[in-house]
């Protein structure tokens, strides 16, 4: 076949036409395999409020329970506990909670509706981890002036009995505290704020 | 009479057999490819102890598909039976204990081959001009490889398997704005779940193999055009006979495939040994926590991933910041990839650049090393420190090399190989 009857016009515009819509093809393609990978129906459905009894919880006890997948912890602390709080100001990097997350009525020292009950996500806001409670005060291998509090065996990060994060460790933010109420003394249930508050 | 009879049958045969190699050649190129490749391939042949490192990473690579295709015969990828399947091969299934060992100890010994693999590229310079794109096809096979471990790592549904998978997908979480539903996306839910152990068995049995092997062919049909480097870093190919053979080169077949078979025997020994007698490494292969069922609630005292991710993981512990650890962690691996422009020395081999380079490239692998080490560390403010330092020195080492290889001393190069 000789090449003068080449149209190269006609095939440029071939390429090009089939290119454009090919393209636009294999974008709106990849719409449902990325979405495939988001959370499905059935998981989003799972998240009803879980009702914790705290009775029986004695200061210095954290009782732990499951919350949409998250691990919730809700700590008992003594006066003393709570006394030891301001001491460590100085040393925390959101001493206040101005860029850490929880409801607006835990936004105070505490970090809790009721002071004695700390209800916190037990997820370090580095990378998850769940940092272990250590109540007592004294000396620890990873801090000389220790007044209770949590530490991540992941990273390394450090948390007051308040849930607070201290400077110089890799976590960027205080424990976020969930939305919860009390439904009588005894009964805590998580997922719900009071009523009126957020 | 009876010779002569033999001689002419045999003669018979070979030109039967000839005659169907011709048959098959017309229609697939097998002869071509074993000359191309095989038969007719030049290779320096100044190979040392540090050549056999390919040809294993190959043979630890078909090895992890054969068990990994006979785990999946009894692996359920759910967060329900994942764990109890897995103590089921362990103590049920005939010879699963071995399977499933060789396939675990053997990712270890992947990592173990892949970086001595690495580290011969470094001594020789095997990834300078005009190596470069084997040596960036070599690094996207070690990213997938990554990859590949860390998927494998969570299906046990171990306490490490958990938690690990929680730390590394969180470590997306760092990136701004996208972070926390690019996490979710992962995950396939709002915490790790029963669709992340389910996906990551997917992306572990389908996805990354195919792209591994993929990236293998890519990186010897680099390496095939380029021809191998060797420890003088001497290009053979500009020194030929009248044949146009390589003076310095020898057929890879028979010398070459001759000295990989005996490697992999003796390779093959201590992999058994090992596997017998070894198998979880003192909790190096295989973690002591993660013999604990994976538990949501308790996170592990002490969370640390496997030793071949250790040196990376003390750089993300290194820094006091979420982002910037981890963007410093992706920095430190992906650094690599650039070696073959940030090394400008007129040499490549170690053996002619002088003291300087000697020097630079044991501290690094000290550097290495150590990091490796404290990534495995409880964490004490002291290590804190020492990981800080060797973190310096690591980042220390690519800087010092741009700006040493230009003008730093050399020897002379000899015309022709040394051995």
């Amino acid at each position: 076949m000789s090449t003068d009857s080449v149209n190269n016009g006609r095939r440029k515009f071939l390429v090009a036409a089939t290119s454009v819509v090919g393209a636009a093809g294999v974008s709106v393609a990849a719409v449902p395999f990325i979405a495939n990978w988001f959370p499905s129906e059935k998981a989003k459905a799972v998240g009803a409020p879980v009702e914790v009894n705290v009775a029986k919880l004695n200061y210095g006890q954290i009782l732990k329970v499951q919350w949409r997948g998250q691990t919730i912890g809700v700590l008992k602390r003594s006066a003393d506990m709570l006394g030891h709080l301001p001491e460590v100001d100085p040393r925390l990097r959101d001493p206040s909670s101005e860029q850490s997350l929880q409801p607006e009525f835990a936004h105070n020292e505490a970090r809790a509706l009721n002071p004695e009950y700390l209800v916190v996500n037990m997820h370090c806001t580095h990378l998850g981890c769940i940092p272990e409670l250590i109540p007592q005060v004294g000396a620890q291998p990873f801090d000389s002036d220790w007044k209770g509090g949590f530490y991540c065996p992941c990273h390394k990060s450090k948390f007051d009995l308040s849930g607070r994060v201290f400077t110089g460790v890799p976590a960027p933010t205080n424990l976020t505290v969930p939305p919860y109420s009390f439904i009588d003394d005894r009964t805590i249930v998580i997922g719900v704020s009071p009523e009126g508050m957020s | 009479m009876a010779t002569s009879d033999n001689s002419m049958e045999t003669n018979a045969a070979e030109t039967r057999a000839e005659a169907a190699m011709g048959w098959i050649d017309k229609r697939l190129p097998v002869t071509k490819f074993w000359n191309d490749h095989l038969a007719k391939y030049y290779a320096p042949k100044n190979f040392n102890f540090w050549y056999y490192m390919g040809s294993l990473a190959i043979l630890v690579l078909a090895m992890q598909i054969l068990t990994g295709i006979f785990l999946t015969m009894q692996y359920k990828p759910s967060a329900a039976e994942a764990f109890a399947s897995v103590e089921y091969i362990m103590r049920d299934v005939q010879w699963g204990w071995l399977v499933r060992y060789m396939h675990s100890t053997g990712a270890s010994f992947f990592f173990i081959v892949i970086y001595l693999h690495m580290f011969r590229a470094m001594l020789y310079g095997s990834y300078r001009k005009p190596r470069e794109l084997v040596w960036v096809f070599g690094m996207i096979i070690y990213l997938l490889l990554m990859a590949e471990a860390f998927f494998g790592y969570v299906l046990p549904w171990g306490q490490m398997s958990y938690w690990g998978a929680q730390v590394i997908i969180n470590l997306f979480g760092a990136i701004p704005m996208i972070g926390e539903p690019l996490t979710e996306w992962i995950r396939g839910d709002y915490f790790i779940s029963d669709a992340t152990v389910n996906r990551f068995f997917a992306l572990h049995v389908i996805a990354l193999p195919i792209a591994i092997l993929g990236l293998v062919v890519l990186h010897l049909t680099a390496l095939h055009e380029t021809g191998s480097n060797n420890p003088d870093g001497i290009e053979i190919k500009e020194n030929k006979d009248a044949n146009g053979i390589p003076r310095d080169g020898i057929p890879f077949h028979p010398y070459y495939t001759v000295k990989d078979l005996f490697g992999a025997a003796i390779f093959m020994l201590i992999f058994a040994f090992v596997i017998f007698f070894w198998p979880e490494g003192g909790g190096l292969f295989l973690e002591h926590d993660n013999f604990v069922p994976a538990d949501p609630l308790v996170t592990p005292t002490l969370i640390k991933p496997v030793w071949y991710f250790t040196p990376y993981y003390a750089i993300l512990k290194a820094v006091p910041d979420k982002l910037m650890g981890v963007v410093l962690m992706g920095v430190s691996v992906m650094i690599l990839f650039f070696l073959p422009w940030l090394d400008r020395s007129p040499v490549r081999s170690i053996r002619y650049k002088g003291v300087w380079y000697k020097i630079l490239l044991f501290v690094f692998a000290i550097a290495f090393i150590r990091l490796g080490m404290l990534g495995m560390a409880e964490g004490t403010p002291a290590e804190m420190l020492e990981t800080r330092f060797w973190t310096f020195v690591y980042f220390a080492f690519f800087i010092l090399l741009f700006f040493l290889s230009k003008g730093g001393k050399t020897k002379p190069v000899p015309e022709r190989v040394t051995h």
